[in-house]
């Protein structure tokens, strides 16, 4: 029987990137798909007649560049392109719109109060301090805390020099930061309500917290520190979908013969001697590979994927109780024309970018009160972006594809499982509010998706359809994530690792996870690193 | 723009000229960003100089060309006119046909390049970025059976670039605008118009599927408006300078006043060009008999080039803007200079066109970067990988009929 250098579990964008470059420093690699399609959650499906849905992830900005380059996944066919404007809907109907220019982007803020237009600036310039950090650890493997090898004692070095050149006061106010709620947060800049809540937004998504939770603010961050070409905070979309980009990597990988097999679930991972020998198929058959590099979830890998028995003691414990909680739903809608909304000037450097259901603070925390007893939330947070606004290929010319990201929604609801009814009542509470600021919005409907986390965890196999493989909070962060002392990508079992967003730097299509895994393995296996430096900044 | 006609504006004379699609450009130009280009008022940008450039690579884009200089050269001797001036051999180039030129003093030093329409078999429309009446005349010395009509004001164009371009044409109702090639021409009836008096061409600055639209000023604001409805739904936008030069630079096109110093307009010795030095050695054409800078040029080319202009992919982000490169990493060899730099969003690449010794293309090849952060300035020396073909040259620019996007 053929036995390959590694498999890599799941054909998600993580596991394609590890095993591109496991397969540029020559090994034989094998990923493994349970899906007839590869992308996991970074996918384009076409779901309806010429309508192509990015289903899951829908928007970019954590890919690092340095990737992107040295794959060369522009000629693989990826193009990266950047959107324009946000609109935000206040509960009474007000409306905010972030523009593409510094003097505009002023001007609006001042409308409302001159005094967060000002403040707009030291926001932004604490954040990028605190940004800028956290950007420079992405691409490298957290160091072990307690270990004395000497590469961990250089990296926590280099990772508290980094720390302190922040200086003593942005170092106190940084601490305090990673555990603060983003509501904290921005009480300390604004007044205006809309504003904070727009802001506060990006601090709950994908996360089963609310804006006034504790460790909120981290996750704001997370969502503000990627670029577009250097444009720190700025979001892209895939032209073709989120797909385009698995597909490139994918095209990296094959130009370097790597090999992939969908329709191949994985049904457990073999150990044999305290080694990872290869894997079980769904269909019974048995694959061996001197390595094995699980792209799956922490939870989903040890708890489903693995014998018990083959795990050390406590790791299986540390599985189940990896935080990974659903909170959000998704649902994507092909629309006959392009939607028209209340309080929103027909501008065409408006109607390409996003829109954001906030509706206040406190509608934004009563949504969350829901999801704690086990229900979607009434009136819902929604993050919508109408992708084929902007990118031609995704739908019929004149006819248009919104992704609207729905918080929250639990995995398991109070009231027993998720059924077809429920979920279409999920998806009713959805447009019944984008309705609400877009009168004639439902009459556009040409075909709906509704996807609840039980349904993400059932096709992409996130547990609990969590978006991050298990939340930011600074107790599953850096040296921290999955679990403490299992940070470096290396598993508990001996030739086996992880690659997914369970790990570092975690959730978001950055590929980082995958590559600083492959740069391990390859350490592991005394191979030349085919991982490039994070070069953005070198400086 | 003189706001109020009641007021005599005193400085009518002085203010830049508008062109034919002013009013339309006007309305969207949400930044004010003006510059000029041959005396009309120009737009740098429209609203954001990358979201204009991803307009082009991503969906369509117009740029505004009436500024460009256009000519008829017309009459029996205007084939043997134009021949003998530009470098290239234009009795090949068919009727309906365009083809890029470059044409050189006696000494084979570069005046400028541009495009040559042949429209009929006598009649050629030559566009050029800077005003050539002057070199025209001159060169139609002793060819007594042409004329020379300096259209620049007198025909309105717009350049349409981008991915869906030709389906943005199609439904403006273009009818066969599919199976243009590349550098060819067609004629099309317009709004009611009698005959065809919109002239297509499959050609750009950009290197991507695109066209430029040709038209008489009077029909300059209809023609927008027809061309502006039928993009709606494909994402058309205005772009400007800005936007062009980051285009052309991926395209790895040349630009006068950034890798060529026009030769009738340098004062230094040589610090003009040769096409060979620009690596326009396939514009050259010594099958020909005799053209303008001939004998110059041969020496030249048995000389060899002492420049050569090359396309560097350069290591890190940091453009390579006016940087000076190096054979070694220490920089104590000098061996040129960057002409034009940026970082590319849509190939990821830190990119460069470059004048190098054509002595040292052997060896390796350092930039020194300089670059400020908050104020400070900062230097660093980057690797640079010469790069043979063009940054971004997409399949679709060649691809007949093009696909829908």
């Amino acid at each position: 029987m053929k036995k390959y250098d590694a498999i890599i579990v799941g054909a998600g964008h993580n596991g394609l990137t590890n095993a591109a470059y496991l397969a540029k420093a020559g090994l034989d690699v094998l990923v493994v798909e349970k899906n007839e399609y590869i992308g996991g959650a970074a996918v384009t499906r076409e779901m309806h007649d010429g309508w192509f849905y990015s289903s899951c992830s829908y928007v970019c900005s954590m890919m690092r560049q340095t990737i992107h380059r040295d794959l060369n996944l522009t000629k693989h066919g990826l193009v990266l392109v950047p959107y324009l404007g946000t609109v935000v809907f206040a509960d009474n109907g007000d409306t905010m719109t972030s523009y593409h220019s510094e003097e505009a982007e002023y001007n609006q803020l001042r409308r409302r109060s001159p005094h967060d237009a000002d403040a707009m600036f030291r926001f932004q310039t604490d954040l990028g301090r605190y940004a800028q950090l956290i950007r420079k650890t992405l691409l490298r493997t957290p160091p072990d805390p307690t270990s004395f090898r000497p590469r961990d004692i250089r990296e926590l070095l280099w990772l508290a020099k980094e720390f302190w050149s922040l200086g003593e006061k942005e170092l106190y106010e940084y601490i305090r930061f990673f555990t603060m709620s983003a509501a904290d947060f921005l009480d300390d800049y604004f007044e205006d309500d809309l504003l904070k809540a727009a802001m506060a937004s990006p601090g709950v998504i994908g996360t089963a917290l609310g804006v006034y939770s504790p460790g909120s603010a981290y996750i704001l961050l997370h969502h503000v520190m990627g670029d577009v070409d250097g444009n720190v905070g700025a979001w892209g979309l895939a032209r073709g979908g989120m797909g385009a980009i698995s597909n490139a990597i994918a095209g990296a990988l094959q130009e370097q013969g790597g090999e992939i097999r969908t329709n191949a679930g994985v049904d457990k991972i073999v150990v044999k001697n305290g080694r990872a020998t290869g894997v079980v198929l769904d269909n019974g058959d048995e694959l061996q590979a001197n390595i094995v590099v699980s792209n799956m979830d922490a939870k989903r890998t040890f708890t489903q994927c693995m014998d018990k028995n083959d795990l050390p003691p406590g790791i299986y414990e540390k599985a189940k109780n990896f935080k990974i909680r659903g909170s959000s739903g998704k649902v994507n809608i092909a629309l006959s024309s392009l939607p028209k909304f209340n309080n929103v000037a027909d501008n065409r450097y408006i109607n390409r970018g996003g829109q954001g259901f906030v509706g206040s603070m406190e509608t934004m925390e009563r949504a969350y009160d829901c999801w704690k007893h086990g229900r979607w939330s009434e009136d819902p947070f929604i993050e919508s972006v109408i992708p084929s606004a902007w990118d031609p290929t995704v739908a019929p010319p004149g006819q248009h594809w919104m992704s609207n990201f729905v918080q929250y929604c639990p995995s398991q609801l109070a009231d027993g499982p998720w059924t077809p009814e429920k979920r279409d009542a999920f998806g009713q509470t959805v447009i019944n509010k984008i309705e609400r600021y877009s009168p004639g919005f439902k009459d556009l409907i040409v075909h709906m998706e509704v996807r609840t986390p039980h349904d993400i965890e059932a096709e992409v196999g996130l547990t609990e359809g969590n978006i991050f493989q298990g939340e930011l909070t600074i107790d599953q962060l850096l040296f921290n994530r999955p679990f403490p002392g299992y940070a470096q990508y290396r598993m508990p079992i001996k030739n086996m690792y992880m690659c997914g967003s369970s790990t570092h730097p975690g959730g978001g299509v950055s590929s980082a996870c995958g590559a600083n895994a492959a740069r391990e393995i390859l350490i592991d296996l005394k191979r030349p690193n085919t991982v490039p430096k994070d070069d953005f900044y070198d400086e | 723009m003189n706001s109020n006609p009641e007021v005599n504006d005193p400085f009518a004379g002085e203010r830049l000229k508008e062109s034919h699609f002013h009013p339309r450009q006007a309305l969207l130009n949400l930044r004010d960003a003006w510059s000029s280009w041959n005396g009309y008022k120009f737009a740098d940008y429209y609203y954001d100089e990358e979201y204009e450039y991803f307009c082009v690579r991503n969906s369509c884009a117009t740029y505004d060309i009436c500024p460009m200089q256009k000519y008829i050269v017309s009459g029996p001797d205007a084939e043997a006119m134009l021949d003998r001036m530009v470098t290239r051999d234009l009795t090949k180039l068919k009727e309906n046909r365009v083809t890029y030129v470059c044409w050189c003093t006696d000494e084979g030093r570069l005046i400028d390049d541009g495009t040559i329409f042949r429209l009929e078999a006598d009649r050629f429309l030559l566009t050029c970025g800077s005003p050539s009446l002057a070199w025209l005349r001159k060169s139609a010395f002793g060819f007594d059976e042409l004329q020379i009509t300096d259209m620049s004001d007198t025909i309105a164009a717009l350049s349409l670039q981008g991915p869906t371009s030709c389906e943005v044409l199609k439904k403006m109702g273009l009818v066969g605008i599919e199976n243009l090639k590349p550098f060819c021409i067609a004629h099309f009836p317009f709004a009611g118009s009698e005959g065809t008096p919109l002239m297509a061409s499959r050609t750009g600055f950009t290197g991507d599927l695109g066209y430029e639209l040709w038209i008489s000023p009077d029909l300059a604001l209809a023609f927008w408006d027809a061309l502006y409805a039928a993009g709606e739904n494909y994402g058309i936008q205005p772009y400007g300078e800005a936007a062009t030069n980051m285009a052309r630079l991926e395209a790895g096109f040349i630009m006068p006043g950034m890798e060529f110093n026009e030769a009738l307009k340098t004062i230094h010795f040589q610090y003009d060009q040769t096409p060979f030095e620009l690596s326009l050695d396939w514009l050259v054409d010594f099958k020909k008999p005799h053209f303008n800078g001939r004998k110059a040029l041969l020496k030249a080319r048995d000389q060899g080039a002492e420049y050569t202009l090359i396309k560097l992919d350069i290591e890190g982000n940091k453009p390579a803007e006016e940087s000076f490169l190096y054979s070694d990493q220490d920089c104590s060899k000098e061996i040129g200079y960057v002409t034009s730099a940026m970082w590319s969003p849509v190939v990821k690449a830190n990119i460069a066109l470059a004048m190098v010794e054509t002595a040292a293309l052997k060896g390796s090849i350092w930039a020194e970067i300089y670059y400020s952060k908050e104020l400070r300035h900062h230097s660093k020396v980057a690797k640079c990988t010469i790069q043979e073909k063009p940054f971004w040259a997409p399949e679709r620019a060649r691809a007949t009929p093009p696909a829908a996007f």
